[in-house]
């Protein structure tokens, strides 16, 4: 058995601007089961944090319970972290970013994490934008537990065993995009030409951001009657745009820039550059990515891509004003001024 | 679409490239693993069988496979093939009932063989079991060649020598020690089916500098000097010697000269220092040793003082490259006296034959060497086959036995009427799945990131006393597993099944060394497939010297590529594969010696 990987690495293997090769981002090798998509979400998330020359120390990765949010343990190994209870990854990272807004919270859950046991959690944390990367691994059902169906499966699927869907399927990205969500994409985990650039826009993007990626289970999901299957994914995968992502360092060009190019500034003064597929493809416009979400389902497709950014939207501090230092970086003397300042402030209720 | 062509063994042979690098193509993974199981009978048997002399060569095998091994691609040092190869010599118990047992099966050809170094005695082994009868010349009184009479007792001792030549002889080669062989003509004569000639490359090249031809007393060539010392023709040697070349001759010769005696023994040699065409090894042993080399000094003149021999006058020299890395010696006009008893001249060796008659047909070209065949060793004169150093000029024992199997099998065919160069047989090959359950291989597929073990050897004190002890010791077991995990099984191939591909893109997340990319293709666009697929990959530089593994298309149009350059054959890609669609198959020639070619 080897439930080791060498640390030998190619020895051409670039560097980034911290020195470190994207095997320094690396986990534990990954205990999911063989060809499980999760794992392809993982790689994904170390290029794109080696990409952006993440400090892995100021990153906090939060998921809840499920094979998806066993994938922390397999990235950035020397991040801080929290396996939260099922379905409570929204209020732990809640709490920690309220004690310290100055880490990156990278979130990892499953759609059963996020929208069966969760989904209060999941629907209340959009609506307070909490600064965070949320990403689900969108499989369709119950990994962790064998397979039982998801509430995201489609209606209609049957899952390994026959189980009928009877129930109306929940779309995560329509109900981000109705409950405020400021970055919402969807992407497949088996597109990482796709996926990278988006989980590193949403690294970038201040305040919520929401990725659901398809991510198959080849265990209890991979057979001919899933929509989430790789060859169901692969055969009805379509986008609206091609989103590419420009770090800040990087000089723009400006013939790159023609040819339909739309480009949307980010909040750190990194660019996403759009390449519209579809003649009215609209990031910004939430309804309308709503409708399109849902057409592309009628028709068995799954739309991918970019679905809906607002770089100028507010976070939860900023809407609930609070202070700019991190709270556990507060002393004693300014969290507790005092006997003369709190009867100063009853004065004023007076 | 140009989907790899993995139909010949070619394409896997280039992957294991330490065994691709053995003049012999001695499997060497193979033996490692058998070493790591401590079965060294079978590890010294797979050696037997390719090199034929395990035990010599464990010691002082020039060792091409070593900067060939891919172990040096990961990490500082390359696995210490050469080490190990003894440790199957050192540890084996009794093999001799696992010889080709004589008499055999008389075929009545006889072949004569001139010369008894090691590429002769291949050729003897590789024919007699088919009934072959083997008449042997040699000049000197026991075989070995210069296995004996040139490399030194302090790096192989005689009794190792012994053992594996006799293997050979006593399988039934009719032999003429002393017995000198002064006219090809005549021998021809005497109604041989093939004569093989492996004389050899037995004359000392001489530095005509002013002086030259007085100094006989005070100097000789190095190779000639060394095999007196061996017959115990030479005891002791002057104070102060001074070693002209900067070869493995001249590391013989300095090391040499200090254990009969020298006090003061300097190499002194044209090239810099890391130029010098000793083997790295044999030169930090020296050094070792007390030896002083000083590079760049180019011998000008032997000093006489009132015709009293005095020492040799050099010219300091510079190495310049020009732009391709070629060097040549700029003077720099300094020059220098340097003082001694006798000169030791290291600067070459040539082939000689003055007994080839040139009327008898067999033809040589302008440098003196005999034409023939590069992949037969057929000469002009068409049941005459040359070898070793013999055919090529001064190499080392592993080209002389690879040469060796090359004209045994040339010689087979002849006698068989067929074409020693047309009719060469190829090696069919075996793709073994080395699968045993879920995670679990038939070899270590766990890296060891163990670093190169040095080999043990006696203080080197001590070493400059003896003529004849042996300086290194060898392995010991636990080095010796230890050493041998660190081999990377490179001849475990990564095998890959399209049709059962889902393209998941595990493997090429899982692999340590990025030697996995699933990538976009058009196969109607005008550019080329190398130049679609190289941006792709995970790292994009590729070292020119490895073929790049191109699948056929997969199901999406996308292509699988690996890149085999580092591969470290870990079998995480066919552990982490859902589909079974990558195996590690053991990579296994049946017919290595017909792999044996003039290298392209
Ligand atoms: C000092 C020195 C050190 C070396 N060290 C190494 C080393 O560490 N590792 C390595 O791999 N190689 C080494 N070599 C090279 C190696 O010894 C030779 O390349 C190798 O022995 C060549 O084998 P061969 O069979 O071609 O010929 P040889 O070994 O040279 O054997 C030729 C034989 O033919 C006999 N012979 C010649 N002419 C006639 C004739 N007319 N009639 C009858 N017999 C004849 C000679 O006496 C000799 O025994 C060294 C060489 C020298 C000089
Ligand atoms: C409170 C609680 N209820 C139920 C469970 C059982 N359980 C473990 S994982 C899981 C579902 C995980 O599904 P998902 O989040 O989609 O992850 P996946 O394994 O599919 O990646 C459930 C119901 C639990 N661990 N804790
Ligand atoms: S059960 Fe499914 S989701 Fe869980 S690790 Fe296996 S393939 Fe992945
Ligand atoms: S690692 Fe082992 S198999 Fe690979 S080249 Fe080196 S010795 Fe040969
Ligand atoms: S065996 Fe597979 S996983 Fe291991 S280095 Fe080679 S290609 Fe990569
Ligand atoms: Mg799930």
């Amino acid at each position: 058995m080897s439930f080791q990987k060498s640390k030998f690495h190619h020895p051409r293997l670039p560097v980034n601007d911290l020195g470190l090769t994207y095997r320094d981002y690396e986990g534990a090798l990954s205990t999911l089961c063989a060809g499980c998509g999760h794992d392809s979400i993982t790689s994904a998330i170390i290029q794109a944090c080696h990409e952006q020359s993440i400090p892995p120390h100021k990153v906090a990765k939060m998921s809840g319970i499920g094979c998806s949010s066993k994938a922390p343990n397999y990235f950035l190994n020397k991040a801080h972290g929290f396996n939260s209870v099922h379905g409570r990854m929204p209020s732990v990272t809640t709490g920690a970013n309220m004690a310290n807004r100055d880490l990156l919270y990278l979130a990892m859950s499953g759609d059963g994490d996020s929208a069966s046991i969760g989904l209060g959690q999941f629907a209340h944390v959009v609506r307070r934008q909490l600064d965070m990367v949320y990403m689900v691994a969108n499989n369709g059902v119950y990994g962790l537990t064998k397979g039982q169906l998801a509430a995201t499966a489609d209606k209609g699927v049957k899952n390994k065993t026959g189980e009928l869907s009877i129930f109306t399927d929940i779309d995560l990205c329509v109900m981000a995009l109705q409950l405020g969500a400021t970055f919402v994409a969807r992407s497949f985990s088996g597109d990482k030409k796709q996926l990278v650039p988006l989980i590193k826009a949403a690294i970038s993007h201040r305040g919520f951001a929401f990725l659901d990626i398809i991510s198959p289970c080849v265990t209890f999901n991979n057979h001919p009657k899933s929509t989430r299957s790789y060859d169901y994914v692969h055969d009805n995968v379509v986008t609206g745009a091609i989103a590419d992502f420009v770090p800040v360092k990087k000089e723009i060009t400006s013939d790159s820039a023609q040819g339909g190019c739309e480009d949307i500034c980010l909040h750190d003064g990194s660019i996403m550059r759009i390449q519209k597929i579809t003649a009215d493809y609209d990031s910004k416009n939430a309804m309308k990515a709503i409708v399109d979400i849902e057409e592309h389902k009628k028709k068995g497709e799954i739309l991918t891509g970019l679905l809906y950014l607002d770089p100028t939207g507010s976070h939860f501090h900023e809407i609930n004003n609070t202070t700019d230092t991190p709270l556990n970086q507060l002393d004693q003397d300014t969290l507790c001024p005092g006997s003369r300042i709190l009867s100063s402030i009853n004065d004023s209720f007076r | 679409m140009r989907k790899t062509d993995t139909s010949s063994y070619q394409h896997f042979l280039k992957v294991v490239d330490c065994q691709q690098a053995c003049p012999a193509h001695t499997p060497v993974p193979e033996y490692i693993r058998l070493i790591a199981e401590k079965r060294y009978d079978d590890a010294y048997m797979l050696n037997w069988e390719s090199n034929v002399f395990p035990g010599v060569l464990g010691r002082v095998c020039d060792r091409p496979c070593e900067p060939a091994c891919r172990r040096g691609r990961v990490e500082d040092k390359p696995v210490a093939i050469c080490r190990l190869k003894r440790v199957t010599a050192d540890n084996k118990g009794n093999i001799l009932h696992r010889l080709p047992q004589a008499p055999f099966k008389k075929n009545n050809k006889r072949i004569a063989l001139i010369g008894a170094g090691p590429a002769s005695l291949t050729v003897a082994r590789d024919l007699l079991p088919s009934g072959y009868e083997i008449i042997l010349f040699e000049r000197d009184a026991k075989a070995g060649g210069m296995m004996r009479s040139q490399i030194p007792a302090f790096r192989l001792p005689e009794t190792v020598l012994d053992e594996e030549l006799d293997y050979i002889i006593n399988m039934g080669v009719e032999c003429h020690f002393g017995e000198e062989i002064t006219s090809l003509k005549n021998l021809l004569q005497r109604k041989f089916d093939a004569v093989f000639v492996g004389s050899g490359a037995p004359t000392g090249r001489w530095l005509k500098i002013p002086g030259h031809e007085k100094v006989s007393t005070h100097a000789d060539t190095g190779i000639n000097w060394l095999s007196n010392v061996t017959f115990d023709h030479v005891d002791k040697v002057a104070n102060s010697v001074i070693v002209l070349g900067g070869g493995n001759t001249a590391m013989d010769c300095c090391r040499t000269a200090k254990r009969l005696g020298a006090t003061e023994v300097k190499v002194l040699v044209r090239s810099s220092f890391d130029d010098m065409k000793a083997s790295p090894w044999e030169k930090q042993d020296a050094l070792a040793e007390g030896i002083e080399i000083m590079p760049n000094y180019s011998p000008k003149e032997y000093v006489f003082e009132k015709n009293k021999f005095v020492g040799v006058l050099f010219e300091k020299v510079q190495s310049v490259y020009d732009p391709i890395g070629k060097r040549t010696l700029k003077a720099t006009g300094e020059t220098l006296l340097v003082p001694c008893d006798f000169v030791l001249v290291a600067v070459g060796q040539d082939t000689a034959y003055p007994w080839i008659e040139r009327d008898i047909g067999l033809e040589f070209n302008k440098w003196q060497q005999p034409v023939v065949n590069k992949n037969s060793l057929q000469s002009t004169v068409k049941q005459v086959f040359f070898g070793g150093d013999a055919a090529f000029g001064p190499k080392n024992i592993i080209s002389a036995v690879a040469n060796g199997h090359q004209a045994a099998i040339s010689i087979d065919l002849f006698c068989q009427n067929k074409h020693p160069a047309n009719d060469r047989p190829e090696s069919a090959f075996n793709l073994i799945s080395q699968k045993m359950g879920i995670h679990e291989w038939s070899y270590q597929s766990k890296i060891s990131h163990q670093e190169r073990n040095l080999v043990p050897h006696i203080n080197w004190e001590d070493a400059v006393k003896e003529l004849k002890q042996e300086v290194e010791l060898g392995f010991d077991e636990q080095l010796a597993l230890e050493e041998a995990h660190r081999c990377l099984n490179c001849d475990v191939h990564t095998v890959f099944e399209e049709k059962s591909c889902i393209e998941c893109s595990a493997c090429e997340d899982v692999c340590p060394m990025d030697c996995i990319s699933f990538v976009e293709y058009n196969p109607d666009s005008a550019i080329s497939l190398k130049e679609q697929v190289l941006p792709q990959l995970k790292v994009s530089t590729i070292n020119p010297q490895q073929e790049i593994l191109v699948s056929d298309k997969l199901k999406t149009g996308n292509l699988m590529i690996k890149d085999e350059d580092v591969c470290l054959h870990c079998g995480l890609c066919a552990e982490r594969c859902p589909t079974g669609a990558w195996d590690m198959k053991k990579f296994v020639l049946s017919n290595i010696a017909s792999t044996i070619k003039e290298k392209q």
